[in-house]
């Protein structure tokens, strides 16, 4: 008898023990958000979005790291979202089961698990000396790119797995297509998780540091990357210009990690109020990744 | 009829090709990685001899007295791995036994995606964290703690790996069928005698895939070392001073203005050679481990 009782006891305590277990690191992602907010909240304001970083910590701002963000960001959709989602489209529904497909499987397996710091290597080997692309947006986007393709490759495919089969088969039914089947019923019926998938790469992309620093992207850039569109007075008026691909960049976890590295106490202002500013956009972008999967539960 | 038919099957195929180039790129991608990285590490090799590598107990690029010894950045990769692995297996599989096997349906919706931006917060806001709040905690209760250290480093990533180890242990749990529970619980089994006994045995080479990847992740984490370990490669395993791991290391001379061809610049290579040997055996174990429990039980 006192040993069921015992047994009762230890599944009460291993039920606080997992509750313990599981709500550790949510406390600690609270305390860790106070803390920020304690240290640089005083930071945030206008003049933090509107400045450049500065050798005074008080005038320091995040202007070229946040506009640096954008356009890494843009970039790295480019190219990262068609050929993910095509990528994804071809392993679901076209590749057959051999060896060719499960040597690719295993690859993107692989590619998900190499640390972002030697896609920064890779960069630095390829497109920034072998391409000669620089340090400039063209090349921390693709690295990022590269970076987030298995994410999305595995969020399509599990996308267009969910996709009933018989709605392909009605589609052929019709007379439809392979590729009409795919793009016109199946992927908008996927579509939903696929953009779940995106944004949650999108928002790793965001605060990647390593492996844009490896291609040596922490100098000072007291300036922008050339803006895509720019007007003049004389004709045609509308100049439209990709210049800003190949400018030097930095972004928002850069320029923490650089102030995070200052000895000054006001620097350290300075990157807790850049941690807010990063935090509040992966946060949201989770947010609205975590809203997404919930409305798509569909039951079919 | 016959020509359109002949369009549309070209625009088929052609599509077809595409969507192929698109997963080729992976491929590709791996293949320019090990390029990249045997072409420098070639040229690191004809200065420095393989033996000195793996033995050298010390790491010195950028003084006149060169030493080109990996074995103190491993033990500084190691020391912080073991630390991190120390709080997140247990962490996580206690909480994914709980989310298995004791929470009900609601709160493992409403918790596993909560737990998902635990691992989504950027690492450098985690390396700030270990730097300028848990060190100093720490401070208050080891007197003898540097400003830099493995110890924070590594409790810091520990943490950042909770999810990973219980996500992917629950899903490892939570694929092993009804049947054996009932089977336990008809026989009078309790819930903690079953999810000890009979679904973590069950789950077992689904549990190891996840604590491997949790492994292959501590080592390449590269942020919060940078940040928060210090940059001085030690042979030792002393987790209260600042040491350095390959990451931090890959980090720091990317930091400075390093000329093309140098031997400073290829060590950046070898240290990715190394890092990329390492975690991609431990992917590959993991993937083929996972890929096992899921034949058995799906």
């Amino acid at each position: 008898m006192s040993s069921r009782k015992l047994d009762r006891n230890m599944d009460a305590a291993f039920k606080i023990a997992g509750l313990a277990a599981t709500f550790f690191g949510l406390l600690v992602l609270v305390v860790l958000v106070i803390d920020v907010f304690m240290d640089g909240f005083h930071r945030i304001g206008w003049d933090f979005f509107t400045s450049y970083p500065s050798r005074k910590p008080e005038q320091a701002g995040i202007l070229s790291a946040w506009v640096g963000t954008i356009w890494i960001m843009i970039t790295t959709a480019i190219f990262a979202i068609p050929l993910g989602i095509g990528s994804g489209i071809y392993l679901e529904e076209y590749a057959r089961r051999n060896r060719f497909t499960d040597f690719i499987e295993i690859n993107i397996a692989n590619l998900a698990g190499v640390p972002s710091v030697i896609y920064g290597i890779l960069g630095l080997g390829l497109f920034v000396r072998m391409m000669h692309l620089d340090r400039s947006v063209l090349a921390g986007g693709l690295i990022l790119a590269l970076l987030v393709l298995p994410v999305i490759i595995l969020s399509t495919r599990e996308a267009l797995r969910s996709v009933p089969s018989s709605i392909r088969e009605a589609s052929y039914a019709l007379g439809a297509t392979k590729w009409q089947t795919i793009r016109h019923q199946v992927l908008p019926a996927g579509f939903g998780s696929i953009l779940t998938g995106i944004i949650l790469a999108m928002s790793r992309a965001v605060g990647e540091t390593a492996p844009l620093i490896t291609i040596g992207a922490l100098t000072y850039i007291p300036f922008l990357p050339t803006s895509p569109v720019s007007l003049s007075q004389q004709s045609p008026y509308v100049h439209l210009s990709l210049q800003g691909f190949f400018d030097p960049f930095t972004v928002l976890p850069i320029q923490i990690f650089n102030w995070v590295s200052r000895p000054q106490k006001g620097f350290l202002a300075d990157a807790a109020g850049g941690i807010i500013v990063l935090l509040a956009i992966t946060l949201f972008m989770n947010g609205a990744a975590i809203y997404l999967r919930y409305k798509n539960q569909k039951r079919w | 009829m016959l020509k359109k038919n002949n369009i549309v099957k070209f625009k088929e195929m052609l599509i077809e090709r595409l969507l192929l180039c698109c997963s080729l790129l992976s491929v590709f991608t791996t293949a320019a990685i090990i390029y990249v990285l045997l072409s420098e590490s070639i040229g690191f090799f004809k200065e420095v001899r393989i033996i000195d590598f793996l033995t050298d107990t010390q790491w010195t690029p950028m003084f006149t007295n060169k030493h080109f010894g990996i074995l103190p950045l491993l033990c500084g990769t190691l020391v912080t791995t073991l630390i991190a692995i120390g709080v997140a297996v247990p962490a996580g599989l206690i909480s994914a036994i709980y989310l298995s096997e004791y929470a009900t349906d609601k709160m493992r919706h409403i918790i596993k995606p909560l737990l998902e931006i635990l691992a989504a917060v950027p690492t450098v806001v985690y390396g700030y964290f270990a730097l300028l709040f848990v060190t100093p905690l720490l401070k208050q209760f080891i007197p003898g703690l540097s400003g830099f250290n493995a110890l924070s480093a590594g409790l810091v990533m520990g943490i950042m790996i909770i999810p990973l180890v219980s996500s992917l242990s629950e899903d490892a749990m939570h694929a092993v069928p009804m049947g054996l529970r009932e089977g336990a619980y008809a026989l009078g089994s309790r819930k903690i005698q079953v999810a000890f006994k009979i679904v973590f045995p069950a789950a077992l080479s689904g549990i190891t895939a996840a604590v491997i990847l949790a492994v292959s992740r501590a080592i390449g984490e590269t942020m919060i070392v940078a940040i928060a370990a210090g940059q001085q490669p030690k042979f030792t395993m002393n987790p209260l001073v600042p040491i350095e791991t390959i990451t931090a290391y890959i980090v720091q001379i990317s930091l400075g203005d390093t000329p093309h061809g140098t031997l400073e610049y290829q060590t950046i290579f070898v240290c990715g050679m190394t890092l990329f040997v390492l975690t991609f055996v431990l992917n590959v174990i993991s993937f083929k481990l996972k890929r096992r429990f899921q034949e058995i039980y799906e």
